[in-house]
């Protein structure tokens, strides 16, 4: 068991440390979702009424356009450098790979939702102190069901002729039931009532994570023979 | 030879259903000759979920075997899979503009049949764009899996989404129990459905198998 977490760990050491020498991905993400909030903006118009009442959706709409990025890339590394046989290769079992990239998508999302967050509240006035704790586990459920999908989607296209286009096309249907969940339990925690309001949802994300990554760690090895 | 079996057995049973629907099913006191269409959409909707279960079963066959055969089960089953699912939101947007008023309505059943249908559409974009048989394959029957594994959940959330919003007061006779010769004229033509998805899919997988044998 040990072992199995020391390479899942590996991969996210891996990742971590190149992405901090190269901040390539959240650097750009980060002012991808600066961009997102100029967007809505456009979109939406000066009324603060109308951004509060979409809020919720607002905030999802960026997670999932800055996950869909992020999650693309998530093989990109390895299929640049001509590093998918050194994947393939790895001894033991390959859903701990599967593992090591989910938590390195996870830990790329928490820091631009976070940033996100931020920006929201600055340029829109917002106040989340409140709702914070509450709105951390209903991120925490949504960004685990979007990223155990994208992280296995992300690698079975990185191959693809097409895979800016196909990613997209293959996960956001998938992903339906999170978006739904996410964005109705952010609206019930973010109108301040009590999170027993939100938690048939929270159910549901939590099922649906268990499900995607059960799926995500038993299907991997088919995957990431390329 | 059991193929063509198959197709006329599915010929017969589709006449005897269009018999039935038109012929023996009286007309519906309210919505007139209009609520006909519910044998094709129901017997539609089932024959989908039918055909993608079978895109399950020759996925996981596919990833545990290696076996072309399941990967082309998959595939057969997939395309009409699509077909019949595209017909239920067709007939049901039929359906819908007299009875209800509109083409669609973002009400539950509607929505998750929706979804179902991007779904597999991605799944046969996503076989369209890879050549190589085994990495198609491969790659097809993990989107096959989590497509089915996602079905039940998609069904939950969007039910719920829906309830959590507004009472469903578009849903049509749904709600009202049917009575048992419309439940007998229903599966009369699923039966016929499913009889014309396995004369499908076996031609199909034929027409796969020849490519394969072709490319090979």
């Amino acid at each position: 068991m040990s072992a199995y977490v020391r390479r899942a760990w590996i991969v996210v050491w891996k990742d971590v440390l190149s992405e901090r020498r190269s901040k390539e991905s959240l650097n750009a993400l980060v002012f991808f979702s600066l961009l997102l909030l100029f967007v809505f903006q456009f979109a939406l118009g000066p009324d603060r009424a109308r951004v509060e009442t979409a809020l919720p959706g607002l905030l999802w709409l960026a997670f999932i356009l800055a996950g869909l990025l992020a999650f693309g890339r998530t093989f990109l590394v390895e299929r640049e450098n001509d590093c998918w046989e050194g994947l393939v290769l790895a001894p033991g079992d390959r859903s701990a790979i599967y593992l090591g990239k989910l938590a390195g998508n996870v830990l790329l999302m928490a820091v631009v939702e976070a940033a996100l967050l931020i920006l929201f509240a600055l340029f829109f006035g917002l106040d989340f102190t409140a709702a914070l704790p509450a709105l951390v586990l209903v991120l925490a459920l949504g960004t685990l069901g979007l990223a155990a999908v994208g992280t296995l989607y992300g690698a079975l296209t990185a191959q693809l002729r097409a895979r800016e286009l196909l990613f997209p096309v293959l996960l956001l249907p998938a992903v339906v039931p999170v978006l739904l969940g996410a964005v109705t339990a952010t609206q019930s925690v973010l109108a301040g009532q009590p999170l027993a309001e939100a938690m048939p949802w929270l159910t549901l994300l939590a099922a649906a994570d268990v499900v995607y990554l059960v799926v995500g760690m038993l299907t991997f090895e088919f995957v990431l023979e390329g | 030879m059991a193929a063509r079996i198959l197709g006329w057995l599915a010929l017969v049973a589709l006449l005897a259903g269009l018999g039935a629907a038109f012929g023996y099913a009286p007309r519906e006191a309210v919505q007139g000759n209009v609520q006909r269409i519910v044998y094709l959409h129901v017997p539609a909707v089932l024959t989908a979920y039918l055909a993608f279960a079978l895109v399950f079963v020759g996925s996981l066959g596919y990833l545990l075997t290696r076996r072309p055969g399941w990967d082309r089960l998959a595939l057969s089953a997939a395309e009409p899979g699509v077909v019949f699912t595209g017909i239920t939101i067709a007939s049901g947007s039929i359906w819908g503009k007299p009875t209800w008023g509109t083409w669609w309505t973002w009400d539950a059943r509607l929505t998750s049949t929706a979804v179902l249908f991007l779904v597999y559409v991605g799944y046969l974009l996503l076989r369209g764009m890879i050549d190589e048989p085994d990495r198609r394959a491969r790659a097809a029957a993990v989107v096959g899996i989590l497509g089915a594994a996602n079905i039940p959940i998609v069904h939950f959330s969007v039910s719920w989404w829906r309830a959590l919003h507004q009472p469903s007061a578009m849903i049509g006779p749904g709600s009202a129990p049917y009575p048992w010769w419309m439940k007998a004229v229903i599966l009369l033509n699923f039966a016929a459905f499913a009889l014309l998805l396995g004369y499908f899919v076996a031609r199909r997988a034929e027409i796969a198998r020849l490519e394969d044998m072709h490319a090979g």
